[in-house]
């Protein structure tokens, strides 16, 4: 991998197809015990993450500016946007059940919840921005109790391998988020087909025709799909993101039962 | 008790309903000629041919969203959710009024009792419109940091046969309520309802195009589905068909709900109160002859009083009631179709030939018509196709387990996550189950029960997107 001005950066793992089928297995392994730890404590750990990188903001700035070439006044806005994300998710982890679900109240002598629960294991191709994209697709997966299984920006790996380290010294338990360096290209078609996988975020799929055929793969077990593109034109990553990255990937349970003496 | 009661028989009068001998299309406000050819519709309990139905061709279908876009643009995205909220009010009124022409036409056109259609199908439908007009003015409350939710523009929507006007109802008031406009294509088995319900939209003054009704087979189903002009896809049936439509959207800007097929667990503990549990188990397989998506299909009970359960189920299975729709004592109506006939019958053969036991309870099949009498199979494994097709039909495979855990892990082992129903007198083990079950809508002490304010839809391969409810309004809107 080359930065900015065409020098040696590093060398990156090439995720291949056993490794993301690997990283299916490693995230569905850790579902039911992420998903069934406590709101709070999610956003216990979410909030641990950003507080370990605020420890690196200095390697993180250093990072984007040499994998992006930019000015260290961006890469610095950049990195703490990407910090308060963490921050911003991890309050809504015991929130966004109250907002989502609720009593309905049915025309029969029942008691009537809907909340929120996890898809599963969502599949993340993530957007090209190295540090906030990356963290603007992760954190409002996981943060309701999904794991997932997430393909870096393929020209910029550098900063998500630093937010794995980030992720692994945080107490965010083993296969939680699993992360694949490499190209979206050759991997992804093989999380979008694999059945074991409930939903794929394809933000990172900008090219029309793979974002069209890893939807069609999505298909065969009806997978929740996030398409690339919002019909109002590229996201404002610096903007304050919308629900509908959290709500795509629950589900929303229905729990009835008499009411009587 | 060696012998039932003997019933007169008390038929529901058809009279009140006025069946014409063909249907066109109704498209942008009027009945009109289909360029292709026609079906008939018939009686599933008589196979009396009750119409002949238009068969929409492509050149139809796009005339209708044509129609849908024109009304879309000029009359209902201008139109105040209170004014939108005023035609579904009245709707909803008109469907009240008419309410027994309905059942009696659901009936006579899916073959299901008269007491399901007349308590049921009808009275939910209108519900369901009459919830919706009130959100029609007030999406702005719906959805925090949404103030402005806009409409999707015209909804494609295709919807099965086992509940034809309350799927309609569905589909159609959410979509009008959030200010779309709708082509709607109800199943080739049960078109009059929906054909009926044209025939309202007119009586409340509803703008032409609003509403398109287009009948006709799989190739019409099609033809909504992948209308360029079609802005959002709402489809109930088979995960099947469900797998087709989300691959032929993929790529497009259509937004996309699927409710399809489930295979229900039914769980039943010891400490249940048997009886109320075997209503609840007779309630979730056979109601609307296990025709339901979210049909108890699964009955998990366990070891300990599985005898017990099983001998008091098969007591009250020979209780029930198998005839004609329209007599108000029938509990069991026809099977929709032979074709569904069929299925039934091979999955029930192949039930028995992987070695499960089958036993069926005993009543008088007519002689014409579609029927399978209600029919449970013990000693079903999990590998068995009878324990993870979807049967669609009154066929109960029945499993046990021992422990709470056991339970969870049989009722989750399954492609689908509709719904699942548990029977416990213990508090704190219901909301342990109706936790884990990964399951869209969990009975517990209850089962098939339905409102419009809550919302319904799967886990997994069940589909996606839910009906009914504030979170309804989500699939119409962006």
């Amino acid at each position: 991998m080359l930065d900015a001005k065409g020098r040696f950066l590093a060398n990156i793992a090439q995720g291949s197809r056993k490794d993301a089928r690997d990283a299916v297995v490693a995230a569905r392994k850790a579902f039911g015990g992420w998903s069934g730890r406590t709101a709070y404590n999610r956003g216990q750990i979410l909030y641990r993450i950003a507080e370990v990188m605020e420890g690196r903001r200095d390697q993180f700035t250093a990072e984007l500016q040499a994998s992006e070439g930019i000015p260290i006044a961006k890469a610095r806005t950049y990195v703490d946007a990407s910090i308060d994300r963490w921050v911003w998710y991890a309050g809504w982890t015991d929130k966004i059940t109250q907002v989502v679900g609720g009593a309905n109240p049915v025309a029969a002598p029942y008691f009537n919840l809907s909340s929120p629960e996890p898809t599963g294991v969502v599949a993340v191709i993530a957007p090209q921005g190295p540090l906030l994209g990356l963290t603007s697709v992760i954190a409002p997966v996981i943060a309701s109790g999904n794991t997932a299984v997430v393909i870096a920006s393929e020209r910029y790996p550098v900063p998500a391998i630093t937010l794995s380290e980030c992720l692994a010294t945080a107490d965010l338990p083993a296969g939680v988020v699993n992360i694949l360096t490499g190209s979206a290209g050759e991997i992804a078609p093989w999380l979008a087909s694999h059945m074991d996988v409930n939903g794929i975020d394809l933000t990172g799929a900008t090219d029309p025709e793979l974002a069209t055929s890893l939807e069609a793969d999505a298909a065969e077990n009806l997978k929740r799909v996030r398409r690339p593109a919002p019909q109002d034109g590229p996201e404002d990553l610096l903007a304050t993101p919308a629900l509908d990255r959290m709500t795509q990937f629950l589900e929303v349970k229905t729990v009835w039962h008499p009411i009587g003496t | 008790m060696a012998t039932s009661f003997e019933y007169a028989p008390a038929p529901e009068s058809r009279g009140v309903v006025d069946i014409a001998s063909s249907y066109g299309l109704f498209i942008d406000g009027d009945f009109v000629d289909g360029s292709g050819g026609s079906f008939k519709t018939i009686s599933p309990a008589s196979e009396e041919v009750l119409a002949d139905i238009a068969e929409a061709t492509e050149a139809d279908v796009d005339l209708a969203v044509r129609a849908a876009r024109r009304a879309y643009t000029r009359v209902w995205s201008r139109l105040s959710g209170r004014e939108r909220g005023k035609y579904l009010f009245r709707i909803a009124r008109i469907l009240q009024e008419r309410a027994r022409e309905f059942a009696v036409l659901e009936s006579l056109d899916n073959g299901k009792p008269i007491k399901e259609s007349r308590d049921t199908d009808i009275p939910l439908a209108a519900a369901h419109f009459f919830y919706y007009a009130g959100w029609a003015d007030k999406l702005s409350y719906a959805f925090p940091g949404e103030t402005d939710p806009k409409p999707l523009g015209v909804a494609g929507q295709v919807i099965p046969w086992n509940f034809p006007l309350l799927m309609l109802a569905w589909k159609i008031a959410p979509a009008l309520a959030t200010g779309n406009t709708v082509v709607l294509k109800p199943a080739e088995t049960t078109p009059l309802t929906a054909l009926l319900f044209a025939q309202v939209c007119q009586q409340a003054d509803l703008p032409p195009g609003v509403v398109n009704i287009v009948t006709g087979a799989g190739e019409t189903g099609r033809a909504v589905v992948s209308h360029p002009g079609v802005n959002k896809v709402a489809f109930t049936g088979s995960t099947e068909v469900g797998r087709l439509i989300a691959r032929a959207v993929a790529g497009t800007d259509k937004k996309v709900t699927l409710e399809l097929g489930g295979k229900a667990a039914n769980i039943v503990f010891d400490d249940a109160p048997v009886d109320q549990a075997v209503e609840g188990i007779v309630n979730g397989i056979f109601f609307n002859q296990g025709h339901v998506c979210c049909a108890g299909s699964r009955l998990l009970v366990q070891e300990s009083v599985a005898d017990e359960v099983l001998a008091r189920l098969k007591r009250r299975m020979r209780t029930l009631r198998v005839g004609d729709p329209l007599d108000k004592n029938t509990d069991i109506g026809a099977i929709n179709s032979r074709e569904q006939l069929d299925k039934i019958r091979a999955l029930s053969e192949i039930g028995e030939q992987e070695g499960s036991e089958r036993w069926s309870a005993p009543c008088e099949l007519p002689t014409r018509g579609f029927w399978f009498a209600p029919t449970i199979f013990t000693g079903v494994t999990q590998a068995h196709r009878i324990a993870r097709e979807e049967i669609f039909g009154p066929v109960l495979s029945v499993l046990t387990f021992r422990t709470p855990k056991e339970a969870v892990e049989k009722a989750n082992n399954t492609p689908f996550g509709l719904s699942a129903g548990i029977w416990s007198d213990k508090g704190s083990r219901i909301l342990w189950m109706a936790d884990q079950l990964r399951a869209g809508v969990v009975w517990a002490n209850t089962f098939n029960k339905f409102d419009p304010t809550s919302p319904f839809g799967g886990y997994k391969e069940s589909g996606y997107g839910r009906e009914g409810g504030r979170h309804g309004l989500e699939g119409y809107l962006r």
